[in-house]
Formats: structure tokens, sequence, C-alpha cells
């Protein structure tokens, strides 16, 4: 057993969130990423004095709903606070933020494990606050500050610390970023910051019971940094605790091109927030009723619909969890499932089999969204169509495929078009067998002779004259009794 | 409770700003001051009262999602004591 067994990780995450709505979380400022710099900014987000921050309602809208699909309890009501920095990025001095009253609390995540169990990750708290500016270092000899972000809406979820390894913590993480998509409150784009996620990280020996000295860990901006870098810091710390030295309690960056954690400059007193109850601010106050008709807008989660997709659709649970990945994913497969003349288990699984190898692979070359595939699902299940009906084989069906992603036709005209009908017709087919069996007696003689294996053989030399247009099982029949006869 | 130069100290650390040893021995004196003149408020019985963070008794007031026209970045950095053509300035933060 090595030494790395003898002890365990406990972990918990910091998630924020940024929230898609249209402007900013306390004044009418737009909040799209990548304006001209300092263009989406006003009074209120440039923190000048005597401005009056007004909460956006749509962020509590927001909040409620991820702190139900969290099962958090929602705060009847739930107050602003300052909390009390300096930083160039931070005009006002403070950030605006939730400190002893967040809007939810008490919740969990589950999480499934490699073993096919699952965990549940408690869910502390979620509070509203505002994201900060942007300072750029490397542009000038001076610091440059861009306050565009300054206020844009983030929703904070802190978790319980009760993962163990770095691998839940990804699958936390992953979970979340799964929530808030499916919610449609965020983008989930990590890379231009929309989910970042910090981690606090400490040590024990396995059956001790009082955590060890935490560190923190910032700067992963991918699911692959955050496991990596949290594998990162586990591995310093029990190698520091066995050369004899001791954790010490600090702020960590991860440095994803080096793959290191390295201490970050210390910002002074950094933790002497001061946090007061923001004056400019009234309580919110959340009743029952607007519990009720937040409920109403939570989608069906991925979760439920991975269980749905299993058992109305009588997919593998693999394939359930492929196409639930992603809201539009799920939907793309519902639509393209709909258009089924023939509404089986057959069926659905070729649909979800061309969701799963050529809708996938055509997003991932041409890295697009599933709303910007070329071909509708109502086109992909109009195709299954056409092969659960034998008008085309599962061959030609890659041909039409292809052409619809270019002309983006309906794959009834593509085989009008082209000429693609799968021949049927029991007396062409034998006719071309006939030729083919002709054409090689020594494979005959062999056949005969106990090579049965050769079937494949006269099969697909009978496909290649017919151009792949013959219907394959009647191809098969046919040379069956032929070649047996 | 009692202020001593100590504090004061930290707090002027956290607000950025420096002062002599006269005027820090002043401060002590004057947050004492205002500290003990505030303690009178411990002898009400508070019992039972939940805190408050509000004098204004209003609940939520809310805004819609609309989007409002900005400041023109120009005169967004008019007040700037340094700036360039679309951003703020400031010293080098990190080196």
């Amino acid at each position: 057993m090595s030494v790395y067994d003898t002890y365990e990780a406990v972990i918990g995450l910091e998630v924020h969130a940024q929230l898609s709505t249209k402007t900013k979380i306390f004044c009418g400022c737009s909040t799209t990423f990548g304006n001209a710099p300092n263009s989406n900014v006003c009074p209120v987000c440039l923190g000048m004095p005597g401005v009056l921050p007004v909460l956006n309602k749509q962020v509590v809208e927001y909040a409620i709903r991820l702190g139900l699909a969290t099962h958090c309890a929602i705060s009847p009501t739930s107050v602003f606070a300052r909390k009390n920095y300096f930083y160039p990025d931070l005009p006002k001095g403070y950030q605006i933020s939730q400190y002893e009253e967040p809007i939810c609390r008490h919740g969990f995540v589950d999480i499934d494990l490699e073993d096919g169990s699952t965990k549940r990750i408690g869910v502390t708290r979620i509070h509203m606050e505002e994201d900060a500016g942007k300072s750029i270092h490397d542009m000038d000899t001076d610091t440059l500050v861009d306050v565009n972000r300054c206020g844009t809406p983030l929703l904070e979820i802190v978790s319980e610390p009760d993962m163990r390894s770095a691998k839940e913590a990804s699958q936390y993480l992953h979970s979340v970023w799964q929530t808030v998509k499916y919610l449609g409150i965020c983008d989930g784009n990590m890379e231009e910051g929309s989910l970042r996620c910090d981690a606090n990280i400490s040590v024990r020996l396995k059956g001790e019971t009082k955590l060890g000295t935490k560190a923190e860990l910032k700067n992963m901006n991918s699911f692959r940094n955050v496991e990596r870098a949290i594998e990162y810091e586990i591995k310093r710390q029990i190698d520091l605790i066995e050369e004899g030295g001791t954790v010490v309690q600090q702020t960590l960056l991860w440095n994803a091109e080096k793959n290191i954690a390295a201490p970050m400059r210390s910002k002074e007193e950094a933790h002497d927030y001061r946090y007061f109850p923001d004056p400019d601010l009234v309580p919110v106050v959340v009743d029952n009723a607007w519990i009720a008709s937040a409920q109403k807008l939570i989608p069906e989660l991925p979760k439920e619909r991975r269980k749905r997709f299993v058992e109305s659709f009588k997919l593998p649970a693999y394939d359930a969890g492929v196409l639930t990945q992603e809201r539009e994913l799920a939907e793309y497969f519902e639509s393209a499932a709909g258009q089924l003349s023939k509404k089986n288990e057959e069926n659905h699984k070729t649909v979800s089999n061309w969701i799963m190898t050529d809708v996938l692979r055509v997003m991932n070359d041409k890295k697009i969204a599933v709303a910007d595939c070329p071909i509708t699902p109502e086109h992909l299940g109009a195709m299954v169509n056409l092969i659960a009906d034998g008008t085309i084989s599962g061959k030609i069906a890659k041909e039409v495929f292809d052409d619809m992603l270019t002309t983006k036709e309906h794959p009834k005209a593509i085989v009008e078009r082209k000429g693609l009908l799968q021949i049927s017709d029991a007396g062409a087919i034998e006719k071309e067998i006939d030729l083919i069996l002709a054409k090689f007696p020594n494979e005959m003689t062999r056949y005969r002779g106990g090579e049965v294996k050769l079937t494949g053989f006269f099969v697909g030399e009978t496909m290649k004259v017919m151009k792949g247009k013959g219907n394959p099982k009647l191809i098969n029949e046919i040379l069956k009794k032929k070649l047996d006869g | 409770m009692s202020v001593t130069i100590k504090d004061v100290e930290h707090i002027a650390k956290l607000a950025k700003l420096e002062f002599s040893d006269a005027e820090k021995e002043k401060f002590t004196h004057q947050f004492n001051d205002i500290l003990k003149y505030m303690e009178q408020l411990n002898s009400v019985d508070t019992t039972g009262v939940e805190p408050l963070a509000q004098v204004i008794e209003l609940k939520n007031v809310f805004r819609d999602d609309t989007v409002k026209p900005s400041t023109p970045t120009e005169e967004a950095l008019k007040n700037a004591p340094a700036s360039s053509d679309v951003h703020f300035k400031v010293p080098k933060v990190i080196g």
C-alpha cells in the first residue's frame, strides 16, 4: 500500500456562475461579453458617489430556480451585504454580496461515482453577488482596468467539504454545470469564465476526524484543470506532511501550462472583509407563491430525463447518459424520435446511434452547438423512417446524411434527386446474383466445400454491382437459397 | 471593549491610510469615546428582538431586466486621474 492511500483528501468547492441576464445585477447596463472596454458602464457600476443600486428581479428568480434544483431551502428574507476590500477592478471599494442571510441554504447535489453508486454532496449556501471588473497587467507599463464586467450578476454556490477525491470534485462540478445549463440561467462556458471554480483542499490520515489546514486553489478554467489541479495539490500536501512539514493556509493559483499550483501574491489583510448590511438595498422577501411559480419553470433535469429515456424509449443507460449531457441534445433526440412513423425500441435506438456517432461527430468537427447543426432533428427522424421502411439501406443513409449536411434538403428529396431508392425487387436482385455466381465459379465451389464465410464476399460483390442500393435482407435471403440449393 | 493603538493601525492599513503617531494616539481616544457613548445602547433590553439591517420598511424593490443606455466611454473616463483611450489606468498591481 502506498503512503498516499493512508491519507484522505477533504475538498469543498465554491462555484461562481455568471447569470445569463440581459443586464447587470444593480443597473441597466448590458452584460454582453466582449464589447469594447468600458462601454457597458454607468454611474452605478462605476461606483460613483451618491448612486443607488436597484436589484434586477431576474437574478432573484434565477437564484430561486437554482436553489430549488439543488434541493435548498429558500430563505423567506435575505439581505445584501458589503464585502470591503481595495482592488482597482472594484471601483466602489466593496463588493455587494450576501453574507449572513443568503437566499438559499442547506441543499444537496447527488453525484454518480465510477462504481455506479451515488454520493450526496451538501450545498451549504447559494448567494447573489456582483462580479468585479477586469485588470489587465500585461498591455501597458501601468495596470489597465475595464469595468464592463463589474456588476455582472453571479450566483456563488458553496459546497460542504464532502468530496474525497479530485474525481468526486469534478463530478460535482459537472453536475452543477449541467444543472445551470439545463435551467438556462448560465451558459456554462468555463473558458470565458461564465462558470468559475475555487477549491478548498486539506488532507488528513484516514480515520482522523479533525480537519487538516486547508489551501485554496483558484484559476482552474476547465473540468480537466480542476481534476489535475486538485490531484496536484493533494499530493503536494501529503508529500509535505510526510517530509515533516506543515501545510500553511494560503491561496494557490493553478498554472495550466506548467501544471503546477503557485502561491498567489497575497492581497494584504485579504481576510478582513468587514461585512455589514448594505444600507442601499432593501431585503428580498420570497413568499410561497413566488417559490411555487419558480418551481413551475424548472425543466426536467438531467437525472430525471436520463431515467425517462431508459424507461420510455427503452434506450440503454449509456445512450441515455450521452443524449442528456446537454438539454439541447436531449431535445434534439426527442424531436427526431417524434418524427418516427413507427415509434418502437429499434427505431429509437437507430436515432440514438445516428446522434451519438454522426451528429456529435459533425458538432465536434465543426465546433458548433446542437442548435447550429445543419441537419434538423425532423430531417434526421425522416431519414430513419426511410431506413425503417426499407426505402434506403443503412449504407445509403450515410450518403444521404452527408448530403443533408451540405444541402440541408429533406432526405426524401435527396433520395429522389440522386436515385438512391433501395431496390427491393426480388427478380432484379436475383438477376444480379446469378451474374455474380457465374462470374465466380471457384468461390462457389469453395463455399459449397464448407467455406461458408464466403457469403460475405458474395453479398459484397452483389452490393457493388447494385451500387449499394440492393436490399441487404433480400440479397442475403436469395444468395443463401442459391448457394445452398 | 476598548480600542488600542494596534486597532487604529489595523483599520488605517485596511483603509490604505497613513497617520503620524500623534494622530494615531488622537484617533485611539476618539474611537474609545465614540464606543463609550454607544455603550449606552447596551442598557436596552433586546431579548427577542430580531436584528435590524434596514430602518426603512421597504422590501422587494426590483428592476426589470431591460437594457438601458450606458455612459459613453469618454464620459466614464473623464474623472479618472489617468486613462488610456478606453481604459482606466492605475499603478501596476502585479509585476
